[in-house]
């Protein structure tokens, strides 16, 4: 009896798997097949061939697209970890008049839905002269409300005693930040670092918005445009290909940090 | 000891500057604009409350709201449904607990435009694997992405699908707070599996279930990509969302001064809806 319930456990968590797993699996396959056999493909191909793979890269420059994902990814990361951690250590171990004003701003930061800066944000962009720049897929992801909290709350779990001495010992604030704190922090900047990566990874509509030359485009946006556009030609395969292309960076990440992706995004729900 | 009075400033400067330019100033020139008329080039118009009379008049406006609460009428039930049940069975002593947590996790981790593309081929209604097994099964063709009575709710699935990984393991979370000791203590009492899910896991994980229902709606009230890829807000604006709205309206006719009026209106409205959520699950445990 209570084996039975076991076994229909497992039936369960299994049909599951298979059915979050098997589109992607169906996805890949689908793509290194013949245009022709996609439309009957249920498991395995008939034939292997590069095919849609050659034809998207002779229609759109993915390449081009990769490379500018990956600098605008890491330049946001970056700039989060540095400017982020910077405000929550002045937020948890430094004295100054308005720091509660502050970290109330940020709170409310948070809660602000992004529909009423989306119109605003893109006419800053016009008038500052951003569009079509890296600067504008940059610029406004370099802060984040939510990165300062995690950055302040593990700053303040640090032992005082570390700080005292590396202050006896004559370390300025930069140093004590980088130097002595960072090192402990670790797995705080790890979760930072997973998170706005894969924010940045996969932002489209900031994209679409501020980015109309090809030669700027980032791959999501590019792939979006090339899917919903008519240069696919209704072609599934090439389709597909471009949508691998996408998916595989952060699916390679994901298999081999996969434990911090979880914790990273698992955190990321725990606002409250 | 010498201290810099200026240094914690130069420290959140960053973060001011930040403020300043891209939410205080948005914000308040959000404002502005719901009383203007502006496409960019040519100079900016007042036009009173005409974006507001506008809005209220405009039925596309009354439909992406409709669409967006069918939305949130199928995807939650379904998101919490599946996530308690998955993680709820996760919880117990399983083999392979690692395997089936990345599974259903990695639908998370991968771009809309991936998930979206992938979908769009799944529901096709000729080609569509979804489709192709009706038939052979003996059912007939459903218009999945066609049918404007269904393409909204196949999107939310397509949504739960994509995100329920991530409520799964917040549940998780959630339920491993509960202490053992409870349902030791309820088991003496002789109460069934169902009973001790009802009054002693289910009250304890409230707080990750508002969690679960703010996220989601939030996540209804951002739909964009999904609806601007599969079917452009189409078949007869059935899937046209709040912010595919939005975005048609500026970048399509560049009526930058409503279109940031219905901004301003859906954002209220989120934080409305969110209030209300809170306030109703709060007194319902």
């Amino acid at each position: 009896m209570i084996n039975m319930k076991k076994i229909l456990i497992y039936i369960f968590l299994s049909l599951a798997a298979i059915s979050f797993l098997y589109p992607f699996y169906w996805m890949i396959v689908a793509s290194l097949s013949p245009e022709s056999e996609i439309g009957g493909l249920t498991f395995l191909p008939t034939e292997f061939t590069l095919d849609s793979y050659i034809q998207m890269f002779s229609k759109i420059p993915l390449g081009r697209a990769l490379v500018n994902s990956i600098f605008v990814a890491t330049l946001t990361t970056g700039g989060v970890i540095v400017f982020s951690s910077m405000v929550g250590y002045a937020l948890s171990l430094m004295e100054f008049k308005g720091r509660n004003i502050i970290f109330y701003i940020i709170i409310f930061t948070m809660t602000l839905p992004f529909q009423i800066t989306l119109i605003p944000n893109y006419i800053t962009m016009v008038k500052l002269n951003l569009v079509d720049t890296y600067a504008a897929l940059v610029l406004p992801f370099l802060l984040n409300s939510f990165a300062i909290l995690l950055f302040r709350q593990a700053f303040i779990g640090m032992p005082k005693s570390l700080i005292d001495a590396a202050r006896m010992d004559g370390c300025s604030d930069i140093r004590i930040l980088y130097q002595v704190l960072f090192p402990n922090i670790i797995p705080t900047v790890v979760i930072v670092g997973i998170l706005t990566f894969m924010n940045s990874w996969n932002e489209v509509l900031w994209a679409l918005i501020v980015i109309r030359d090809e030669n700027l485009m980032t791959m999501p946006q590019m792939v979006t445009l090339f899917s919903v556009g008519g240069r696919a030609e209704s072609q599934l395969g090439v389709k597909l290909a471009s949508a691998v292309l996408l998916a595989l960076p952060i699916m390679l990440a994901y298999s081999f940090f996969q434990k911090y992706f979880i914790q990273s995004m698992a955190s990321s729900g725990l606002k409250e | 000891m010498k201290k810099n009075k200026w240094l914690p400033y130069l420290f959140v400067a960053p973060y001011l500057i930040h403020f300043v330019v891209f939410v205080a100033f948005p914000v308040c020139f959000s404002l502005f604009l719901t009383f203007h008329k502006w496409n960019i080039i040519s100079p900016v118009e007042f036009v009173g409350t005409t974006n507001y009379s506008r809005m209220f008049n405009d039925r596309m406006f009354w439909k992406a709201i409709l669409n967006t609460l069918k939305f949130l009428v199928i995807h939650i039930p379904l998101q919490l449904i599946f996530a308690l049940a998955l993680a709820e069975f996760l919880n117990r002593k399983i083999k392979l607990q690692g395997f089936y947590r990345a599974a259903f996790f990695l639908p998370v981790i991968v771009s809309g435009v991936v998930v979206t593309i992938l979908w769009q081929q799944l529901l096709a209604f000729d080609s569509g694997i979804i489709n192709r097994l009706l038939v052979n099964i003996g059912f007939g063709k459903v218009g999945w992405l066609v049918d404007p009575d269904i393409a909204m709710g196949s999107i939310a699935v397509m949504a739960t699908w994509k995100n329920v990984g991530l409520y799964v393991i917040l549940f998780l979370v959630g339920l491993q707070t509960v202490p053992p000791s409870y349902y030791e203590a309820a088991e003496i009492e002789g109460a069934s599996h169902w009973q001790k899910f009802r009054h002693i896991t289910l009250p304890l994980i409230n707080p990750t279930i508002f969690m679960v229902v703010i996220l989601s709606t939030i996540g209804g009230f951002s739909l964009f990509i999904e609806p601007y890829i599969m079917t452009g807000g189409g078949p007869l604006n059935s899937t046209l969302s709040s912010v595919l709205y939005i975005y048609k309206q500026a970048f399509q006719y560049y009526h930058m001064g409503y279109s940031a009026t219905l901004g301003f209106f859906f954002a209220l409205l989120i934080l409305s809806v969110i209030i209300i959520q809170k306030k109703y699950i709060e007194t319902n445990d």
